[in-house]
């Protein structure tokens, strides 16, 4: 069965000490994660840098649009072949414009996707957390296959400064 | 002097969601006047509706009057958002943390109103159905995708979309801020809304990525909008002072003038309502109208270029239209009171630092501006049109009726009122923002003198 233990911290150094003790204990990197209510600087906790593919969503979403729109444009404008104005009947300017918004309303909307994916959400059962954490405080949390290990991490945490620890 | 204070995040909850934990005495008396007006502006529209576009003042050959003048200036306060929050998140500018949100929020509620007004001066609302999407499939005829009036709501839906998400992103840590601080139903739907955000160096990274990702895409989308807007006017080559070639560029600044300063004003009312002078402080109205110095005097710019371009031509009837515009009356009063507003008078009192640190003349000079920038699009939409021209042989003066003037003023209400709205659910300061600074500012000694000293990451 999987448990996780909430050491939580009231400054920053405490918890990047916890992140090392943790590390040297033989702490797999997967299972322990910082959180904080605020952003600190990449690596202030010595944390693992998360790898991401957000810049792909964006690429994907604006060929979408951009055929979508290649489609929607020209189909439409074929489907009733009514001259106005004089013009082409596919008039690339005018529907150059219409392909733009929607290749950069798909991209957005593949980019928003993207956010939500790569941050692992939606997420309702995000397991043990304490609201201290939105109040300044920072939260080094532990998660294990099996008990075994509990104690060695609660030790690294109390020799860290944990001001108190969580179990879940 | 140092402005900014050490503060920790408690304070920072307390101050920033002082809107959502608690209702400020002036919250409920002012959202039901508000709602009241709303309600009435809802009836007039209704009136409107059921008994045709003849209760308003347009008439041959004025069709385009009050509702478009305010949609343009709509569409042009949206721009807010996008310049402030994209521009200044991309150059990663510090002073941008306490105005994001509410530019932003600006964008998505401006467009909203906007949007009311090009659906109500059709006449028949519910046969824009048939106009735009969805497409009538079902009698084979499609929107004429030649025409601005297609490719102006397709660029206004992409905006709204887009900055409707901007702004949910976003919003994400904080709304997981209000549900670590809420109990209830309120627990409940901030526990939804904040999708499981934990605050873990993964979901922070995609905050920080994602939103400059996004920024750089909807930055574009911001140039597009107004640019397409001014289409709406430019390629009507037959109206004299709409044909025009540097529309686009002309309405973008115009619009960003415009948008920033209604910027300024909200920050000022923020500030005062809710106390946030710890987080919205004159160091940022400072910062805020050095840019609109530039802003504006670009906008200036382009006022005169379309001015000299126009009479470059020495073409007859668009010198007499000029002559119109600028020294008949009424026309020239509405010329001089606009000239006055958007630019004389507040860009001279900007250049002074006691003005630009001082909320209540930045407030005013606001106001100012945007009193402008309505006339100025008022300027070139209606004497076009209103100017007598050969072989027309019925005319009307356009006097803009009180149902026109109700609505206009309905929309203000209208946007307020959702302001408002949002501000008793959602906080109105991005929180984490506020509290990045903290972690990302210091203050640092050089000689005798203490300096703040921003840290920013190298990516």
């Amino acid at each position: 069965m999987t448990t996780s233990i909430l050491g939580l911290f009231q400054q920053p150094e405490p918890a990047a000490d916890a992140m090392d003790g943790l590390k040297e204990a033989g702490f797999d990197l997967g299972t322990f994660d910082v959180l904080t209510g605020t952003p600190y600087p990449e690596g202030a906790f010595g944390e693992h840098v998360p790898q991401h593919r957000l810049f792909r969503f964006p690429a994907f979403g604006a060929i979408i649009g951009f055929t979508l729109s290649v489609f929607l444009t020209s189909v439409t404008q074929l489907a009733y072949p009514m001259v106005t104005g004089g013009k082409p009947i596919l008039s690339i300017f005018a529907m150059l414009i219409i392909m733009y918004e929607m290749t950069m309303l798909a991209g957005v909307i593949a980019t928003v996707i993207g956010i939500v994916f790569e941050s692992r959400l939606p997420n309702m059962k995000p397991g043990i957390y304490d609201t201290r954490i939105t109040e300044g405080w920072i939260g080094v949390v532990i998660t294990f296959d099996d008990d075994s290990k509990v104690a060695d991490a609660e030790r690294v945490l109390n020799g860290a400064g944990a001001v108190e620890i969580k179990h879940a | 002097m140092q402005q900014r204070r050490q503060l920790d995040q408690v304070y920072t909850n307390r101050k920033l969601l002082n809107g959502q934990l608690d209702t400020p005495k002036w919250w409920l008396p002012t959202v039901s006047v508000l709602g009241v007006l709303v309600l009435i502006g809802v009836a007039v529209i209704s009136v409107m509706i059921n008994k045709g576009l003849g209760v308003t003042g347009l008439a041959r050959p004025v069709y385009w009057g009050l509702f478009i003048t305010t949609f343009v200036f709509w569409v042009g306060i949206s721009h807010a958002g996008i310049m402030i929050s994209a521009i200044l998140r991309l150059t990663q500018a510090e002073w941008r943390r306490p105005v994001t949100r509410a530019a932003e929020l600006l964008t998505v509620f401006s467009l909203l109103t906007a949007l009311v007004f090009p659906l109500i001066h059709a006449g028949r609302p519910w046969r824009i159905a048939y106009w735009i999407m969805p497409y009538d499939i079902s009698r084979g005829i499609y929107p004429n995708i030649r025409s601005p009036l297609i490719m102006d709501p397709v660029a206004i839906s992409t905006y709204l979309t887009g900055s409707t998400l901007f702004l949910y992103i976003a919003l994400l840590p904080d709304l997981g801020n209000l549900r670590d601080r809420t109990t209830g139903w309120k627990n409940a739907l901030y526990t939804v809304l904040a999708l499981g955000w934990r605050g873990n160096p993964r979901q922070w990274k995609m905050q920080t990525v994602g939103g400059i990702l996004l920024s750089a895409l909807m930055l574009p989308i911001f140039v597009s909008v107004h640019s397409i807007v001014s289409w709406d006017f430019a390629i009507a080559s037959a109206v004299e002072g709409w044909h025009s070639t540097i529309f686009a560029p002309y309405f973008v600044i115009g619009a960003v003038h415009s948008g920033v300063s209604a910027v300024v004003t909200m920050m000022a009312l923020m500030r005062w309502l809710w106390k946030w002078d710890d987080f919205i402080r004159p160091e940022h109205f400072d910062a805020l109208a050095r840019l609109l110095i530039v802003v504006a005097t670009g906008w200036l710019g382009f006022t005169f270029l379309e001015l000299t371009f126009a009479l470059y031509g020495q073409d007859a009837p668009e010198i007499a239209l000029r002559e119109m515009q600028m020294f008949q009356w009424p026309w020239n009063m509405l010329f001089i009171i606009f000239f006055l507003t958007a630019y004389a008078i507040p860009v001279p009192m900007w250049l002074f630092k006691r003005v630009r640190t001082n909320i209540a003349l930045m407030f005013w000079t606001s106001i100012l501006v945007n009193v402008g920038m309505w006339l100025e699009r008022f300027l070139i939409i209606v004497p076009g049109l209103a100017r007598r021209t050969p072989f027309v042989y019925t005319w009307e003066a356009y006097r803009p009726s009180p149902v026109e003037w109700t609505i206009f003023i309905w929309s203000f209400c209208w946007v307020t009122f959702l302001m408002l709205l949002f501000s008793r659910f959602f906080p109105l300061v991005p929180l984490f923002e506020a509290k990045e600074s903290q972690v990302f500012t210091d203050d640092v000694m050089i000689g005798r003198a203490k300096v703040p000293a921003i840290v920013r990451e190298a990516d």
